[in-house]
């Protein structure tokens, strides 16, 4: 025992080993928060790719280019990738990369779960992506699986895309428990919780979010298993069971769900408002109180997405109060962001360009969501354009611009090259322009009556359609961009200094760039 | 790793484990509140019966409504569309079937009730979806259902529409089902 630990120790100040087995057997953070962060990008562009096929369908009215069949599994696969491929390990890479560097820890708590919990994941949109190949197609339900759809009527791909959720669900899972772990035992002397990094503390909700409901979206799957091979009836009304009940179980994950994606977004946010204001974030303290409020409420809400099932209207007026709720607490975080630019000295690098566009557009896709509250409203709205306008304004210039801010604020410290500032302000301004045309016109058509997940639509929809298409063909090039500025930062450019940002405050700023392979091997006094 | 670690993990498996059969504990939790509040149209008996000693009812309207699940073939329609009922007694009415196909098979109705809060006030003494229905090829059968509204109905309720969606359970596990009905009923 005593040689191999000898041994460890001896390479322990070596560099990363060299080629491909570097990446399948690294448990060094970094290295595993820049797998994370490709994966996500890989599954953005695939995605992506997707909702170009769904908007060119929808360029005009009439069937033009797919299978009405084809464009269902397209709406379905692109939800699924953009949240569980996209999103959520955009996230957990970042959380990667900057919990340990930000607490002054070494490394993560569990580096080897850390390894598993990322290398598992690209099998399981193998799978997904694979059903695109099978005998009746891909999954067609959307990507809210709803019984008896994905059940009774679903196609025989149907098994793969449970097992391709559970193995989301297992890796994610684990990248929760590694997160609250590293963040609850390995923080440098001196840094009690209230002195954490905003990002730290939104990961650390997040987590406890994550395993609170992803183990309910594994009972929901292994429930519509049981029901397809097994003959139970979870959710078949003709056993005695009840397809609502599905609603019920999917949503009391999918509401937490929504809220899983968007606090570390507020936490990045938080860090770049700061540096690029110069000030002091303004009232720290009710930022985590606000963050710890959303995430309980979020276990309350679930089922303002269903209000049209026909619920008593007690528990309507239930659902709508408490979702109206959240807006407090949201509101306390846009008044701080907000008052700690007032009176700051302002720069507007390309990082705070996203993160004020996020504030801005995050905040309209948050009113729109307190209209879609009002239940008598919702029937109106429900399931229509008005809803993908909704959500897409929360998670495309919510989560995603977030997440490209990050990537503009902290890529000099991960690569050590500054990116080109003129190219991100370029990329900026396209994914802008290119978003707010896509899903402005939304809300109209959304309003006037297009329902979702259609391949075809009436005549009085097709000009904003067509604006929405121009839209989003601008915004995919321009991500395709956004990979050549990230390929072109990494290959070279200006070094960056170590500080990097003259108003960046926390300990990943005073470590060298790009960061050395380990970091925080004697941990920080922190003050 | 220290002992702090060890566990926060345990502690964090745990919840994970918990967390997962809570979601199969949603099942029950669910019938239990439809039960408590008479919602979603499923019918839970009662047992106390001095309500119905009085005769002083009140005219309503019951609809029948029958429908086939998507992969049903049977003909299933009720022999009156209509009938006017007086609360706090009872009254019979019939279904139709007719198995169209050429093979037997066994069929399960599942009963609704709109308005929703109207659920708890519709008891069914004798129902042909407390049972399954066999039918040979081309066989047709009356399916009966005794029924009474009670004086309790809210006074805002003028039409019951009771509502049948009859099902293929041919290949189904029959016990099963009849077992799972029965509880139904009997909660």
């Amino acid at each position: 025992m005593s040689a191999v630990i000898e041994n460890h120790h001896d390479d322990h100040h070596h560099g990363p080993a060299k080629g491909l087995s570097r990446w399948l057997y690294t448990t060094n953070h970094k290295d595993i928060g820049t797998l994370y962060l490709w994966f996500s990008f890989a599954m953005f562009l695939i995605g992506g790719a997707m909702a170009m096929i769904i908007r060119a369908e929808l360029f005009q009215p009439g069937m033009q280019i797919v299978e009405p069949e084809f464009y269902n599994q397209m709406i379905t696969l692109h939800g699924l990738i953009m949240i569980f491929g996209g999103v959520m390990p955009a996230f957990v890479g970042l959380a990667n990369w900057l919990v340990p560097m930000m607490v002054g820890a070494p490394d993560m708590a569990l580096p080897r779960m850390n390894n598993l919990s990322f290398w598992i994941l690209p099998f399981a949109f193998f799978i997904l992506l694979a059903s695109l190949f099978m005998e009746g197609g891909a999954p067609n339900f959307g990507w809210t699986f709803y019984a008896p759809l994905s059940t009774t009527y679903a196609p025989p791909s149907v098994t793969f895309f449970i097992f391709s959720v559970h193995i989301m669900g297992a890796s994610s899972i684990m990248g929760a428990i590694n997160v609250i772990v590293t963040i609850m035992n390995m923080r440098a002397p001196g840094m009690d919780l209230m002195k954490m990094p905003l990002f730290v503390w939104s990961w650390l909700i997040t987590a406890y979010l994550l395993i609170a409901v992803m183990p309910v979206l594994a009972g929901a799957v292994t429930m519509m298993l049981m029901d397809i091979h097994f003959g139970t009836s979870f959710f078949n009304a003709a056993g005695g069971g009840d397809p609502v009940l599905f609603q019920h179980i999917f949503w009391f994950f999918g509401h937490p769900e929504v809220y899983i994606m968007i606090l570390p977004a507020f936490g990045i946010v938080s860090h770049i408002i700061e540096t690029f204001s110069r000030k002091q974030l303004f009232g720290y303290s009710s930022m985590v109180w606000a963050m710890l409020s959303i995430a309980i409420l979020s276990f309350v809400v679930w089922a303002h997405h269903m209000f049209t099932v026909g619920m008593p209207l007690a528990a309507e007026l239930f659902f709508m109060w408490a979702t109206m709720l959240i807006a407090v607490p949201t509101g306390v975080k846009v008044f701080n962001w907000i008052a700690t630019m007032f009176k700051g000295s302002m720069t507007f690098e390309t990082p705070m360009l996203f993160a004020c566009a996020f504030v801005v557009l995050f905040t309209l896709g948050g009113f729109s969501g307190l209209m879609l509250a009002i239940t008598p409203a919702d029937f109106q709205y429900h399931d229509t354009y008005f809803v993908v306008a909704h959500f897409h304004y929360v998670l495309v210039p919510g989560s995603i611009f977030s997440i490209m801010a990050a990537v503009y604020y902290w890529i000099p410290k991960w690569s050590g090259n500054m990116y080109d500032e003129r190219l991100g302000k370029l990329h900026f301004w396209l994914s802008f322009i290119g978003v707010n045309v896509t899903f402005f016109p939304q809300h109209f058509i959304g309003l006037a009556g297009m329902p979702r997940r259609y391949p075809d639509y009436a005549l009085q929809f097709a000009d904003w359609n067509m604006i929405s298409t121009v839209g989003a063909f601008l915004f995919g090039i321009s991500q395709v961009f956004f990979l050549f500025i990230v390929i072109k930062t990494v290959m070279g450019g200006k070094k960056a200094t170590d500080q990097v940002w003259e108003g960046a405050r926390g300990l990943e700023w005073t470590v060298a760039s790009p960061a050395p392979y380990h970091t925080f091997e004697t941990p920080p006094k922190v003050d | 790793m220290n002992s702090n670690g060890k566990k926060t993990i345990k502690f964090l498996g745990a919840t994970v484990v918990a967390m997962f059969f809570f979601s199969f504990a949603l099942v029950p939790l669910y019938n239990v509140f439809c039960e408590v509040t008479g919602i979603n149209g499923k019918i839970f008996q009662s047992n106390d019966s001095d309500q119905y000693a009085s005769f002083e009812g009140r005219d309503v309207a019951v609809q029948f409504i029958s429908s086939n699940n998507e992969n049903m073939p049977w003909t299933f329609k009720p022999s009156d569309e209509v009938m006017g009922v007086v609360t706090g007694k009872y009254y019979n009415a019939n279904f139709y079937v007719k198995n169209t196909t050429g093979k037997t098979m066994t069929a399960q109705a599942v009963p609704s009730i709109a308005p929703s809060n109207a659920a708890a006030h519709l008891k069914k003494l004798e129902c042909f979806c407390f049972e399954q229905q066999e039918l040979a090829p081309g066989e047709e059968a009356l399916l009966p259902v005794k029924f009474l509204i009670s004086n309790e109905l809210p006074e805002t309720i003028q039409n019951v529409i009771l509502s049948y969606t009859i099902f293929d359970i041919t290949d189904y596990n029959q016990e099963k089902l009849a077992h799972n009905n029965m509880q139904l009923e009997k909660n």
